[in-house]
């Protein structure tokens, strides 16, 4: 792999900039490797990238049935925070926020982390109790936030309306280094340092069945054949339960529809992130300067990619009261995704009841954040067999002991 | 240069003449131009900035999908970023800037990323930037970000408003051009309720710029006549400035309806958003021109072919005065002959097809027009304007054959059907060689609700290419969605119109054929984000080879226009790079809006204080007035505290705590969930809900109950009254009520639907009043009528009566701790009554008090409140509440999901309290931690605060919180962590019992 | 933006009238049944890209809860039914079959 520069930019762009080489190699499918994961999503690759950068583990193969990172890594709202209550999720979204801090380092591919600091609105007296909770829970998690007073949130965002005649801002749960990075570069990025370890990233390439004996794995029937393996880990978001009847088991989740949109872009006004959950609607400014707005999931069972209309409606009445000056921005795109919900909307990194066959799923409306931390997570578990510290709360088997992991405790949403 | 011309102009009034400015400079335009055809006339062809280089950017199209000529409109309250002037109505007095340069227009410093434009190709942002680490959050990112974004983000508040409407429709027709009227006229001759609506001020789309004939009449005629029939037709609306905006699920489409964008501060609403639910869709969306990829084609004075003739045919203005035009098809000729009759030079028409025959060219011959077939553009000329072209063989590599000096180029790459709202839902497409676009497939609509079509798509938008066709297509698909709509086409003849023989179109993705790298480094898919044909090359050749990784690497169609002009080129250059078919690369996915619409528009008339549905007890005015400090219930307002001149809040509510414990206080407490169960089976029904037992509840008689959710979570609480033989009245919480009463429907609809009974949410039918204190009895015995007395009416207890004149229930229960009656009148004297038990109490010390008196008061009682003491987490035992949980019941909802191995183990955190050994108030939220650390190395905790407060009755700090094995610990000292202004400490506490005061409850039985 | 029609009142629904309630026909499971069970009942909730039986409660209308049939990859309603019923009627079932030929049933 040929190292990204400015001196090989400068170098390139002498002849056209005709000699890069390939990101990532486009192979056929070998017949048999040590491990396949099927999602080529962030969470997909960085189990990859880990396995081969943890354990030396690097005949793997990474499948796609569509395009590398199309799913929801490529259709979030890119924010990245840790500011987690409970200690499995501050532990493993922690973890991520670490490794976003060098990731484009560690990959030679510039992610754009941005940590420019993350304020959770505290609209009433009840959510100032429970962010106070979580500042108390994330100092003892080694989770760096703090509490601020309205005042400080106003230099923080200058275009914030404080005193909003229904619920005025009462202070906010601040995590400085939280902030955003380039969805489609992170996976681009774990793509392009996989290949380069020569793992086979296989896309346009669907599973069919998967095959077992004995109770454990043997490989998958794919539209490109059958591909043996001797470990199989399913990381396919939206799609997990589908994946899941073919290995034969069924899993607690369900899928729904999460919308988000973002504005035509304008000049730089908010340089961090913002959610208020008390009114539902969180925003953010890119880099191109579009402001980045996440909307509702609807609260039945779809696949379509889209969600409904009167979620938009609701989220930009909430910002336009909290943000009064975007009024007459405009909405250029809106678009659905695919989430996959768990009964206590954590997620899942776990063994199953097939033998070598492992699943990572349940990240709902969060798993961008998280992409580093569950494919660490993940590739410990894959490699070694059983979980690690990061993953042994999230075991879908928790669901039957009561043994949940509720973050709505703290906020009513969890994005 | 580009001008106004003496005569013609379709939409201009020339004797109303409007002063406009743009850049500070005092312009001039008549009534009916748009903003862009104004700055035209004035020579105004530079007009922007792009994206990324910063490269000159001018007026390209004369519709939504121009890219360039975005500005930054008005001031104030009412200025708005990005706005299209080719979509923009003139107006007097309207002001504009243009955008995303420093310091000027014509001088912008960030033109420098032009000059190291070849350093700067797609994607170098995630190859650089890399090292050192530090540098991208404090250096890199924020040059990027000062060079991000187009126009300048809005200071001000909205100073419009905006409106929501809904209107239902069997079929809706999108689109004023001719096929939208024609199916129009269809449909509401059928009998359907019609809705038409198009975006522009102006019906007859193109071909009443184009001259077509229909039924030997100016195709204006035809529009003319057709607005009159559909006028006269009570099932038929139509509206003008009124884009489709989106296609959602099931019918339901979102308009855009610019009510007065170009009359602003007349009073009425900027916009109207229209939220329409329609049997059927149908598409006359029309066509949209595609630019020719050419070395130089983003340089001010190259604009589209048709948009040319726009200007010159609708707003007499002239882009330039010798126009070459450049194609690869016949349509284009129709701006050279439009050009020709208006006076103005044509010097040559480029067309890169060798074989040149239709019946445009020979109109254009005989004008004396000089056709150059088989030749490309080399290189456009010049820099901030178009000075001229280079021409060569379209089949080669770019060798200069001619030059021809030119201000401005005419360009035409052929069309593209709008397919926007036919793709929203999953309408697909095919590829249509001979026209070289996607249209779409009738075979694979959209869904609606049924599984029937729901979309149909007429006219050019359908592919259909001639006026001709045009209305046939219109005429076919109106037909065939009323017929799907079970109603009767009436027989009606066809508007005619003459065929004309058009030669074949030829695609022409890069010109010249073989154009060579520095050449295709220089050809421009997307203007405003500065996407080449070398950058999709790239992208393509660095393995980004879906159409997604190419759009999202290169920003290919990510800009404000959304690809409308540069999708079909860039993934006809990515195919090409790829050696694969254009319908193989696909597209990218159609998404909402078609155009960008204002968010104000979308949030519509909530805002300030109708944001939300706002909840008023009876009392809320009085609250008000007497200077109450509200805090947010779910929807309701309650008052927190009454301060009173010079106290701080903190300092009220302590006023509130010891007057309420010393004399007495007043509570509006009509928030308070008030449920009706009625039935025969009423009690086995609660039996299920509550843990306790309430069928057994004599009648008389209060009953405190907890329910939890079927995992066995605590989710609400409340005091039960047992009215009559078949009737409770179950008290919820405050924010609880409608999911308590939502959640008892649940389980009696759904689950034992064979049970008889009845619920009702009378949580408003009620207002309610908490006497509390030493002196409440006194109060009610001054209002008088009904006894009160201990005997009469003892704890625990209600009763019917009147006091004070006003029909009553009084309940004697209490959440302080204090003698309390718990007052319930109609609604309709809640004020009345509240303002009496003010009255008469004055004698004996009365005072409102608000919900954070109430909380401390609980709190020194050790009652738990629910969302404090609950997070959704705790069970009932987890409060030492076993007493409220029956042992006898077989079953209740809840009782399974507490025997599961979690929430049963003896390990569980449990309710005590805590006093800090300073006695000062332990921080909210704090934990008790544990020795060591977990396998992720956060530090263990055993135990956290759920409640805590200053007790001003006990003059120091108390709280309630949940310890493992709490209850055994009494006496033992633990330490919290805490954290306050980013120090971590330590304060050390004891656990104590969580009933703070008055442990015998002698003072609320009296 | 779907619109169900309510089977007790007869209105075709938007989708802001009503209030959706995740998968239809669950047993209830309480005191006396295993873990198994219980996790069953609570969480294993079919999640088919196809054909679905779902609650609705038309909340803001008749405040009735109901049944649909719909398919979640599709969006198409194939009929709705009281939420009195303890499992599709058939019916509604023929009509699917013959619409999909290929669902497996229901169950």
């Amino acid at each position: 792999m040929k190292r990204y520069s400015v001196f090989a930019i400068a170098r390139e762009a002498m002849r056209h900039h005709t000699g890069w080489e390939r990101a990532w190699r486009s192979p056929e499918p070998k017949k048999q490797y040590d491990v396949v994961i099927v999602g080529a999503g962030g969470h997909g690759l960085a189990t990859a990238y880990y396995l081969g950068k943890n354990f030396g583990i690097t005949n793997v193969a990474v499948i796609e049935k569509g395009w590398l990172g199309g799913g929801n890594t490529g259709r979030n709202t890119t924010i990245i925070r840790s500011n987690y209550l409970q200690d499995p999720s501050a532990a493993i979204y922690e973890k991520a926020r670490s490794l976003y801090e060098t990731l484009s380092q560690d990959l030679n591919y510039n992610v754009m982390f941005s940590p420019r600091g993350l304020l959770m609105l505290a609209q009433t007296h009840h959510e100032v109790r429970g962010y106070l909770r979580t500042v108390h829970a994330n100092a003892l998690q080694g989770v760096a936030t703090e509490w601020i007073e309205p005042a400080r949130v106003k230099e923080l965002v200058p275009i914030i309306n404080i005193d909003g005649p229904r619920y005025p801002v009462l202070g906010a749960l601040y995590q400085a280094r939280g902030g955003t990075a380039r969805h489609d570069a992170v996976a681009w990025g774990y793509a392009r340092a996989c290949s380069a370890m020569g793992m086979d990233i296989i896309q346009q390439c669907e599973v069919k069945g998967v095959r077992s004996e004995g109770g454990a794995v043997t490989g998958v029937d794919t539209t490109k054949g059958f591909i043996g393996t001797k470990k199989l880990g399913i990381v396919v978001a939206g799609h997990s339960g589908q994946v899941a009847d073919m290995a034969g088991f069924r899993l607690p989740v369900e899928a729904v529809a999460l919308q988000a949109l973002v504005s035509e872009p304008i000049k730089p006004c908010m340089d961090v992130v913002v959610m208020a959950n008390t009114v539902h609607g969180y925003m953010s400014q890119s880099d191109k300067g579009e402001m980045v707005i996440g909307g509702g999931t609807d609260g039945f069972n779809n696949f379509t990619q889209r969600g409904s209309f009167h979620h938009i409606e609701e989220t930009l009445r909430a910002l336009i009261e909290t943000f009064p000056m975007i009024s007459r921005l405009k909405m250029l795109r809106q678009w659905g995704g695919i989430v996959d919900m768990t009964g206590d909307r954590s997620p899942i990194i776990s063994k199953t009841p097939l033998g070598n066959c492992f699943i990572n799923c349940g990240w709902g409306t969060g798993g961008f954040k998280a992409i580093p931390g569950s494919g660490w997570a993940m590739a410990e578990l894959m490699a070694k067999g059983e979980p690690g510290a990061l993953a042994k709360d999230f075991s879908m088997w928790r669901f039957k002991e009561g043994q949940f992991i509720d973050e709505s405790v703290a906020a009513g949403v969890a994005h | 240069m580009s001008t106004r011309l003496a005569k013609g102009g379709r939409l201009i009034d020339r004797t109303a003449t409007q002063e406009f400015s743009f850049n500070g400079k005092r312009l001039k335009g008549f009534k009916g131009d748009t903003l862009a055809a104004a700055l035209l006339a004035n020579d105004q062809m530079l007009v922007g900035r792009s994206f990324k280089y910063h490269r000159p950017r001018g007026i390209v199209a004369a519709g939504p999908e121009e890219p360039n000529a975005l500005v930054n409109l008005g001031r104030g309250g009412r200025f708005e970023p990005n706005q299209r002037v080719t979509t923009t109505e003139l107006f007097e007095g309207l002001e504009a800037k243009s955008q995303n340069h420093w310091p000027s227009l014509e001088f912008d410093v960030g033109v420098v990323n032009n000059y190291v434009a070849r350093f700067l190709p797609a994607g170098f942002y995630y190859k650089t930037f890399i090292h050192p680490r530090p540098f991208w959050k404090h250096v890199f990112e924020p040059i990027i970000r000062q060079s991000a974004g187009l126009g300048a983000a809005p200071k001000d508040r909205d100073a419009d408003r905006y409106e929501q409407a809904y209107a239902f429709c069997d079929l809706l027709v999108v689109g004023g051009g001719i096929a939208g009227l024609q199916a129009a006229l269809v449909a509401g001759r059928a009998g359907a309720r019609v809705i038409l609506l198009e975006q522009t001020a102006h019906f007859g789309g193109r071909a009443v710029v184009d001259g077509e004939v229909i039924d030997g009449k100016p195709a204006d005629a035809f529009v003319t006549a057709a607005l009159a029939e559909l006028g006269g037709m009570a099932n038929v609306t139509v509206k003008a400035r009124t884009m489709g905006a989106g296609v959602y699920d099931h019918g339901y489409v979102l308009a855009d309806e610019k009510v007065a964008d170009h009359t602003p501060g007349d009073g009425r609403p900027k916009h109207r958003l229209w939220r329409i639910r329609a049997g059927k869709i149908l598409t006359a969306t029309g066509a949209i021109e595609r630019p020719l990829s050419f070395a130089g084609n983003d340089i001010p004075g190259v604009m589209l072919a048709a948009s040319v003739r726009d200007y010159v045919v609708n707003f007499a203005v002239s882009p330039a005065d010798r126009t070459v035009v450049v194609t690869n098809n016949d349509d284009a000729y129709r701006t050279a002959i439009a050009l020709k009759e208006a006076g103005l030079a044509v010097p040559a028409i480029i067309d890169a097809r060798s074989n040149v025959t239709g019946e445009l060219p020979a109109r254009a011959r005989s004008l004396g027009i000089r056709i150059e077939a088989g030749r490309g553009v080399a290189k456009v000329l010049g820099g901030k304007r178009v000075t001229g072209v280079s021409i060569c063989l379209q089949a080669g590599e770019g060798a200069v054959i001619d030059e021809i000096a030119c201000d401005a180029v005419a360009m035409s790459g052929g069309w593209s059907p709008v397919v926007h709202l036919w793709s929203h839902c999953g309408g697909k497409l095919n590829w249509d060689t001979t026209n070289a676009h996607f249209r779409p497939d009738a075979a694979r609509p959209p869904l609606n609700h049924d599984g029937g079509a729901m979309v149909y798509a007429a006219g050019i938008a359908n592919g259909a290419m001639t006026t001709a066709a045009v209305l046939a297509d219109a005429d076919a698909q109106a037909q065939a969605a009323v017929t799907a709509l079970g109603m009767a086409p009436k027989p009606a003849e066809l508007p005619y119109a003459a065929p004309v023989v058009e030669g074949a179109m030829e695609a022409v993705w890069i010109m010249p054929q073989g154009a060579t790298a520095p050449l295709k480094s220089k050809m421009w898919l997307d203007y405003q984000n500065d996407v080449k044909v070398s950058d999709v090359q790239l992208a393509a050749r660095e393995g980004y080879e879906s159409v997604e990784h190419t759009k999202r690497y290169t920003t290919l169609g990510m800009a404000t226009d959304q690809g409308k002009l540069s999708n079909i080129n860039g993934l006809a250059v990515l195919a090409g790079a790829l050696n694969e078919d254009i319908p193989q690369v696909g597209t990218t996915t159609f998404r909402p809006p078609y155009t960008p619409v204002t968010l104000g528009a979308l949030a519509g008339e909530a805002r300030g204080e109708i944001f939300q549905p706002l909840r008023r007890t009876p009392m809320h005015a009085w609250h008000e007035k007497n200077g109450a400090y509200m805090e947010p219930v779910g929807l309701w307002r309650r008052p927190y505290t009454f301060p009173r001149t010079g106290e701080t809040h903190e300092q009220a509510v302590h006023r509130e705590v010891l007057n309420t414990r010393e004399k007495l206080g007043l509570l509006d407490a009509s928030t308070l969930g008030k449920i009706i169960v009625k039935g025969p089976d009423a009690g086995r029904f609660l039996d299920m809900l509550y843990t306790g037992v309430m069928s057994t509840l004599p009648i008389g008689k209060c009953r405190y109950g907890l329910m939890c959710n079927e995992q066995g979570f605590l989710s609400d609480d409340g005091v039960v009254a047992r009215i009559d033989e078949e009737t409770w009245l179950c008290h919820t919480t405050s924010g609880g009520a409608d999911r308590i009463h939502a959640w008892m429907e649940d389980w009696l609809q759904c689950e034992w639907w064979d049970w008889k009974v009845y619920t009702a949410n009378v949580t408003e039918q009620y207002a309610q009043v908490a006497v509390v204190g030493p002196n409440a009895r006194k109060l009610l015995e001054k209002l008088g009528g009904m006894d009160v007395s201990k005997e009469a009416l003892p704890f625990m207890q209600w009763a019917d009566g009147t006091l004070g004149g006003f029909p009553v229930r009084v309940y004697r229960i209490s959440f302080s701790g204090e003698l309390s009656y718990e007052i319930a009148v109609p609604a309709s004297h809640g004020a009345a009554f509240w303002e009496a038990c003010h009255k008469a109490g004055a004698e004996f010390g009365a005072m409102p008090y608000g919900t954070e008196a109430l909380h401390i008061m609980r709190a020194e009682k050790g009652f738990i409140m629910i969302g404090d003491e609950t997070d959704g987490t705790v069970i009932p035992q987890d409060l030492n509440l076993d007493w409220a949980i029956s042992k006898k019941k077989d079953d209740f909802l809840g009782k399974r999901g507490q025997q599961r191995n979690h929430l049963a183990s003896p390990d569980r955190w449990k309710l005590v309290g805590f006093e800090a050994l300073d006695g000062s108030v332990i921080p909210d939220g704090a934990y008790v931690v544990d020795s060591g650390v977990n396998g992720n190395g956060q530090r263990n905790v055993q135990g956290r605060i759920t409640s805590t407060y200053f007790s001003p009755t006990l003059k120091k700090g108390i709280a309630m919180g949940l310890l493992k094995h709490g209850p055994k610990r009494m006496g033992e000292v633990v330490e919290f962590g805490t954290f306050k202004n980013g120090v971590q400490g330590t304060l050390k506490a004891r656990v104590v019992d969580p009933v703070f005061f008055d442990k015998d409850g002698e003072k609320q039985n009296v | 933006m779907l619109v169900l029609e309510c089977p007790y009142c007869g209105v075709k629904a938007e989708e802001t009238e009503l209030s959706p309630g995740y998968e239809a026909h669950l047993k209830r499971f309480g005191p006396g049944s295993s873990d198994e069970e219980f996790e069953s009942y609570m969480f294993a909730r079919k999640n088919p890209k196809g054909v679905h039986f779902e609650r609705w409660r038309h909340v803001y209308g008749c405040g009735k809860w109901f049944l649909a049939a719909r398919c979640t990859a599709t969006l198409e309603v194939f009929g709705t039914y009281p939420a009195q019923s303890s499992e599709p009627p058939a019916d509604l079932v023929a009509k699917i079959k013959a619409k999909r030929p290929d669902w497996k049933g229901y169950k």
